[in-house]
């Protein structure tokens, strides 16, 4: 056995010497390069908080007398004059959590919209069930291997797409993005580049050319392009501060990826840390704090790229309306979800309320459902990404009234 | 795999034997051979040189019988490389004297918090946050107190060290594997310092043994009562006992009530399987029946204990079983039973293991099979193993090199491979991090999921590839290995990155 090892890693070596000379990896390269997306093109970033985000807390309706009285401890203040720690009034009904303040001007300059009462059909309380059939696009059906914005992309196929059309800056390949049409997924933008034995030799060493051909080339053509285009050469603008930690980081480099123009139609990030079953109060505040700072300095720093740039976020279910006896709140059903960007129309919290009254509650305890996911995630494809076939993106999905969103 | 143009390294042979007239054709491995690598792959986290001679030598059942006895082979090479890690012995009221909490410490020193003021912090304030540091730094040192983060290094570290090192193989394999079903997240709260005794004294003595015993000591390990929040949940009417302190007087302001996380997830992720056929019902139900289960003192020793004060003492039917009102600490005890019991427990927990061992789409007629065993033997973790190591499904070539290894298996059996040594240090952990997979970080109670498209992203393959020429090239100062069975480093990062080593 040690023999054949022996002779095997041998080859190895000598194979790679023999494909030094190959020149496809520098051609492909350069002719991916050569490509120059429009700076027009429509761009979708969606955003999953995972852990199940209570909408009721995100966006308050202050205005339901039943809310206060099902969290006598835990229900974010109705908003006052002279209060800080109250919500920020929307529009004398609803409001936003005082953490979120700096999402108040985009609401108001109507490029926010919010979607209450929204989620999925299926009742299922359990997270990864949940967040599979969200991204999935598919509730309650487990038998769907695609995500959501992979059948987008396999029905939208473009000529001059390049590797940078879908990408998830995550270490792994979320759900929302898996499936036959390329997608890339990378944490940082900065360690997505190869290093040679020799930290001064540049990442066109030979051993590279030779991993190339033993792995899919997609890969190796991205590092090459992204390292041409720097992303990380662009600043943030107009003031913007991005919130330390991953996610603001994560929008930083969404932000440096859209002004590299590589050809980016859509993206994916997400943000945990939702699951507030305990002491909910500090611990939305402080994610809420870091949501609200990080959309609203992507907001800022894109500028006028916002006009074709359209933010959705997401999350798995809503929280159980009363609190529970730890200061938080269990797995509930519907929540509240965000629509920001150039084309929105905002200034306006969508949807139907469903009450809080106990009779009004889902299965007597959560925030009951009005608007299915789909109906915001298609009508954002359809208007937003001109999507011809929402249907095949969501199947067995049987559409709503339209929300007239964008 | 979403693309599918990976090409087995085969064909770059294959390919380099047109160009090179002087190499002799590669001799292929015997079919045995064949299924010791598979073995040491499986059992173990790869071979190291000379194990496949040895598993030769005793025979392939041998192994994997002693492999089932940990308490036969000596390790003391092993015990001696994490001998300086110290935590990993101290009990848990040592944690937090020695690993004290900054914020602690602080208090104990008599420093006055500062106003908060962040917008526009004066001159004068970073100057106390600086004398607050250094206060701070003066203490620990002299105290020879350590932070926190140093207990998460060691952790990681002995699971390293153990991983490249430990003769006990499949013990460090299952305690990988229960460890992830169990999760827990070290930086939340307190977990920060029980993660530690989690580990050391809940998880690693019960590998092999009974599924129940197994879970019995998760549900009350103090780690688990807090990353699940179970130490707060009690009963809407808290039994008003005159004279005596609330359970927990810091949470006076609050009103009482269950808490249903931990019940939901101990169906869902630990016994049952979110297929498994409860309800919303009986999620509180469990919970009810689980209420007083808490700990003592979180933040100072934190033990398990039991308050009747905080329990439910009515009567709870879970999943069609009733629990008689009145019995205390025992409706816990018994909804464990009951779980424990449940087939849907032996098929999912069967499910787990065939997956891990066998293929990302586990066979259905060996998951019965092992379910049958978990069924027969109340729950042995040892022969459901034995069920699947002897299994046709196992064996047979077809699944071999099924599994892609997540980062901490390709790090570790990378060491391995090129007789390495590693003292685990922080690159190491770094590094696998970077590759998706922050050791005792993975925030959901799902743990990481254990198929490939979860660990082969485009960044991921990158940073596989970055460690391959990095370990090969001398650039880890923390591992040294041996490449003098290649022609030279390249070679052996070009073995190292390939996607045959990739898998197991």
């Amino acid at each position: 056995m040690s023999q054949s090892r022996r002779y095997f890693l041998k080859s190895s070596g000598l194979a790679m010497a023999s494909f030094a000379a190959a020149p496809s990896f520098l051609v492909r390269a350069a002719m991916a390069q050569g490509t120059t997306p429009s700076k027009d093109r429509p761009i979708l970033i969606t955003i999953f908080q995972r852990g199940a985000a209570d909408g009721v807390s995100v966006v308050p309706p202050f205005g339901d007398r039943n809310y206060a009285k099902a969290r006598p401890q835990i229900a974010v203040a109705e908003p006052s004059r002279n209060g800080a720690e109250t919500a920020i009034d929307l529009d004398g009904f609803f409001g936003f959590h005082p953490a979120l303040s700096p999402l108040k001007p985009i609401y108001d300059e109507g490029r926010l919209a919010v979607v209450h009462a929204v989620g999925s059909p299926d009742s299922t309380r359990s997270h990864f069930d949940a967040q599979d059939y969200m991204e999935a696009g598919a509730p309650g059906n487990k038998s769907v291997p695609d995500g959501w914005l992979n059948r987008y992309l396999q029905g939208a196929k473009r000529t001059d797409a390049t590797a940078f059309r879908a990408i998830a800056i995550d270490a792994k390949m979320p759900r929302t993005l898996m499936g036959s049409a390329p997608a890339l997924a990378l944490a940082k933008i900065q360690d997505f580049d190869v290093r040679g034995p020799n930290p001064k030799q540049g990442g066109t060493s030979e051993l590279y050319a030779a991993f190339e051909s033993m792995w899919r080339n997609s890969t190796f053509d991205a590092v090459k392009m992204l390292k041409n285009a720097n992303p990380q050469r662009f600043q943030p603008e107009n003031g913007a501060r991005y919130p330390g930690g991953q996610f603001g980081q994560g929008l930083l480099q969404m932000s440096q990826l859209i002004k590299a123009d590589i050809g980016l139609e859509v993206g994916f990030l997400d943000i945990g840390g939702w699951d507030t079953h305990a002491n909910q109060p500090g611990q939305l505040n402080q994610r809420l704090r870091e949501y609200g700072e990080g959309l609203s300095a992507f907001y800022r720093d894109l500028g006028d790229r916002m006009r074709n740039v359209v933010v959705l976020t997401m999350t798995e279910f809503g929280r159980s309306i009363r609190q529970n006896g730890s200061g938080g709140t269990d797995h509930g059903h519907a929540s509240a979800l965000f629509v920001m960007g150039g084309p929105v129309k905002g200034r306006k919290v969508y949807g139907k309320w469903p009450g809080l009254a106990p009779e009004q509650l889902h299965e007597g305890r959560d925030l009951a459902l009005t608007t299915d996911f789909r109906d915001v995630f298609a009508e954002v494809l359809k208007k937003h990404l001109g999507a011809a076939d929402t249907a095949r993106v969501f199947p067995n999905w049987r559409p709503g009234q339209p929300l007239g969103i964008l | 795999m979403r693309d599918k143009t990976i090409r087995p390294i085969v064909l770059v042979l294959l390919l380099l034997l047109l160009v090179t007239a002087t190499a002799v054709p590669a001799p292929q491995k015997s079919p045995e051979e064949q299924k010791i690598t598979h073995v040491l792959n499986r059992v173990a986290f790869g071979a190291r040189p000379g194990d496949a001679q040895r598993v030769h030598k005793m025979g392939i059942r041998a192994y994997i019988e002693e492999q089932l006895h940990p308490d036969r082979i000596s390790d003391a090479l092993a015990d001696e490389r994490v001998a300086a890690l110290d935590s990993l012995t101290m009990g848990r009221s040592e944690l937090f004297n020695e690993f004290p909490d900054r914020q602690q410490v602080i208090r104990q020193l008599g420093i006055r918090p500062n106003q908060k003021n962040n917008s526009n912090p004066s001159v004068s304030d970073q100057q106390n946050q600086a004398q607050t540091r250094a206060k701070v730094q003066q203490f620990m040192t002299e105290n020879m107190l350590k932070r926190p983060q140093q207990l998460l290094q060691q952790l990681i570290s002995n699971r390293i060290v153990r991983g490249v090192h430990s003769e006990r193989q499949l013990q460090e394999v299952m305690t990988d594997f229960w460890f992830n079903h169990f999760n827990i997240f070290w930086d939340k709260g307190a977990d920060r310092w029980l993660t530690t005794d989690f580990e050391m004294t809940v998880i690693r003595p019960r590998v092999f043994g009974k599924f129940q015993d197994l879970l019995l000591a998760t549900a009350q390990s103090p780690a688990m009562l807090f990353y699940l929040d179970n130490h707060l949940s009690s009963t809407p009417e808290p039994a008003q006992q005159a004279g005596r302190k609330r359970p927990n007087a810091n949470n006076n302001k609050r009103a009482a009530g269950i808490n249903e996380n931990y019940a939901r997830e101990l169906m869902e992720l630990h016994t049952m399987g979110v297929d498994g056929g409860y309800t919303q019902k009986d999620v509180t139900e469990v919970a009810r029946a689980l209420t007083g289960w808490t700990i003592d003192q979180p933040r100072m020793n934190g033990s398990f204990v039991f308050r009747p004060q905080m329990h439910d003492r009515g009567e709870k039917t879970v999943l069609g079983h009733r629990i008689q009102a009145n019995g205390g600490m025992q409706d816990g005890i018994r909804v464990i039973d009951i779980l424990a019991h449940h087939p849907s427990t032996a098929r999912f927990i069967s499910t787990k293991l065939v997956r891990r061992f066998v293929s990302d789409d586990p066979p259905q007629s060996l998951v019965d099979r092992v379910a049958a065993t978990y069924m027969k033997t109340d729950g042995d973790i040892s022969e459901m193993l034995r069920t699947i190591f002897y299994s046709e499904e196992f064996m047979s070539s077809d699944s071999y090199g099924q599994k892609m290894k997540s980062p901490f298996e390709y790090v570790v059996s990378s060491i391995r491979a090129l007789n390495g040594q590693t003292n685990g240090g922080q690159q190491v952990g770094r590094l696998i991090a970077q590759m998706g997979q922050p050791l005792y970080q993975y925030q959901a109670p799902t743990g990481f999921p254990d198929r490939a498209e979860f660990w082969m992203s485009d960044g991921a393959l990158i940073a596989r590839l970055n460690y391959a020429v990095a370990l090969t090239s001398g650039r880890m100062p923390e591992v040294r290995v041996d490449t003098n069975g290649f022609k030279d480093a390249q070679a052996a990062a070009l073995y190292i990155g390939s996607p045959d080593f990739q898998k197991r």
